[in-house]
């Protein structure tokens, strides 16, 4: 579309951007407040930060979730795009059907019931809950987000450079090493980004498949959280909103110039 | 599988192109495979294990249950234990029935509510000079990208009764006392839509963008009044969005345990905690399956209609 804006519309984007911003900017902002008592502002402070590096378990759990999603991101990314090629490459195959189904089920299903049903399987197969048992449970979940992902980016790809590597010799699986994963790389970056925020993010499922030793920093705070609004709480948020925001805003902007690149050299070799 | 042939010239797409991209050997099958059997040994497995479990006996042991199948040998004697007294248990129980129908009007009424707030948006958004669009985007999502649990718990702060909601209505001299929000389902409401809203801005915002937008000046030109075009041209053309926006709130809205938990209080039982409940505080694993395969049951046709849809998308 792309078109005047009407006061109407002018309305709705502040009062939309105001509704998704206002809470987490309020809960920033209450996190340097100097008193104990969240909703009253008694002056600027960062004493609550300071009072974070001196709890232990908490500072634990933040080190067990980030390995959790730096490995199930990673080897969810690879699982993922793997899933994506197979739907959107090798489209025909037995059980084609039944993998769309499982890549797009997850991602809707309600955590309770992924958390539970991965919970029961860890039990039925002997598995102690641990570390590993948490891995595997975001590692099946993200895969699917990744898929997604990377699935979409597959679509509006342009068959005729493939083809054309194809036709000048290259195999299927070269094709694919040369071609078709650098010009998906960013599809690919963006699913590891998103598989390593939904494991940051994740306190359903980590909950039903942790065990002791691998309390996660989302389970550390719930358990806070369920006993009221604290000042640390908030400092904690705070901390890993500014890790996320630099993260997707610095991604954002390294896509554009790539794009604008990509663009230009497609321009380029037009002409030539 | 060998290789076939090489150059087949120009427009060799479709399925000869298909046939060749298909023509990996070892590769093509661990592509397919490897992601293949994760997810049906830790999607699928582990969901018939669900099912298997809600069929059976609770026991006071660990794992709370009796196994309904070991070894193949007793698989008989195991099928003729399977019953049906958890799914009884859940049918006469009203509690369950109501933390269902509870959960299904919370997730239709919030479903709406996210609608009515992010069609707007989104509309703003298609309507933006193209040179915002992409900032525009990206403000969307990136509340998306932060802790779902610390946006919900962003609001307990403004909702308590203390909170900052009603201090800002104290101030403006609204109200004389201050009102009760946090734990009803108003604030299930609030955080539903808070947190959902992306994934109906989106799919709408998608649909919008790509519409051609000589029809709306075709129609204009042919005398039709604004609202009219709008009714008559924009909202159809922006169904396929709006559907999809409003299965991606509802599926998982509906099995919400987190927004319930923090904000709606322990008087508001919707079934996503009834199942947390039932597993970790009841230790009734039976019946924790039971109640999370109903579930699923109700869940699985707006989850047929959504997955339908999203092929046809693509």
């Amino acid at each position: 579309m792309g078109w005047r804006l009407t006061k109407f519309n002018l309305v709705s984007l502040i009062f939309g951007f105001t509704f998704l911003y206002l809470p987490i900017t309020l809960l920033v902002v209450y996190s340097f407040n100097e008193s104990r008592l969240v909703t009253v502002w008694a002056g600027f402070s960062t004493v609550w930060y300071r009072e974070l590096w001196h709890n232990r378990g908490l500072i634990d759990a933040a080190w067990v979730t980030l390995r959790l999603a730096l490995i199930s991101a990673s080897v969810a990314t690879v699982l993922g795009t793997m899933a994506a090629i197979a739907l959107s490459r090798y489209t025909r195959f037995r059980g084609r059907t039944l993998m769309t189904g499982m890549i797009y089920a997850p991602l809707v299903m309600p955590e309770v019931i992924t958390g539970l049903s991965l919970l029961l399987f860890f039990v039925a197969i002997n598995l102690d809950r641990g570390f590993l048992t948490v891995t595997l449970a975001h590692i099946s979940t993200s895969m699917c987000f990744v898929a997604v992902v990377v699935q979409s980016r597959l679509r509006s790809l342009d068959r005729s450079l493939e083809d054309a590597a194809m036709d000048l010799g290259a195999t299927p699986t070269a094709t694919l090493f040369h071609v078709t994963l650098p010009l998906i790389w960013p599809a690919v970056i963006a699913g590891w980004m998103l598989a390593f925020t939904l494991s940051l993010d994740d306190l359903v499922i980590a909950s039903f498949t942790t065990g002791p030793g691998s309390t996660t920093l989302p389970m550390k705070i719930y358990s806070q959280v369920r006993l009221g609004v604290t000042p640390e709480i908030n400092a904690v948020c705070t901390i890993l909103i500014a890790i996320v925001s630099v993260g997707v805003v610095a991604a954002t902007l390294i896509n554009r110039r790539r794009m604008v690149r990509q663009a230009r050299d497609e321009r380029l070799a037009a002409e030539g | 599988m060998a290789r076939s042939g090489g150059a087949t010239g120009a427009g060799a797409r479709g399925p000869q192109a298909e046939e060749r991209a298909g023509s990996g050997g070892l590769f093509r099958r661990i592509v397919i495979g490897v992601p293949f059997l994760w997810l049906v040994l830790l999607f699928l497995v582990p969901f018939l294990i669900v099912f298997k479990i809600s069929l059976s006996q609770v026991a006071v042991a660990m794992p709370p249950y009796i196994p309904t199948f070991g070894d193949p040998s007793t698989w008989w004697s195991a099928l003729q234990q399977f019953s049906l007294d958890n799914y009884a248990w859940i049918a006469g129980d009203q509690l369950y029935l109501d933390a269902y129908i509870l959960s299904l009007v919370i997730a239709a009424t919030s479903t709406l509510l996210t609608l009515l707030i992010a069609y707007p948006l989104a509309y703003g958004m298609a309507k933006a000079p193209s040179a915002w669009r992409t900032t525009l985007l990206m403000l969307v999502i990136l509340p998306f990208w932060t802790s779902f649990l610390i946006r919900v718990y962003a609001w307990i702060a403004i909702l308590k009764p203390e909170g900052l909601f009603n201090q800002l209505l104290l101030f403006l001299g609204l109200i004389d006392q201050p009102l009760v929000i946090l734990n009803t389902p108003v604030a299930i409401f609030i955080g539903i839509v808070y947190s959902y809203l992306p994934f109906m801005t989106l799919p709408i915002y998608a649909s919008l963008e790509r519409m051609d937008h000589s029809l709306i000046e075709a129609a204009a030109d042919l005398g039709s009044p604004p609202l009219k075009a709008f009714w008559k041209i924009t909202f159809p053309l922006s169904l396929p969005g709006v559907v999809a926006g409003c299965f991606l709130v509802f599926i998982p809205a509906a099995g919400e345990f987190v927004i319930p938990d923090l904000l709606g209080g322990s008087r508001t039982l919707m079934i996503g905690k009834t199942v947390w409940l039932e597993f970790f505080t009841n230790r009734d694993w039976p019946v924790a399956s039971a109640v999370a395969v109903v579930l699923v049951a109700i869940l699985v046709v707006p989850i047929a209609i959504l997955q339908r849809q999203q092929e046809r998308e693509g």
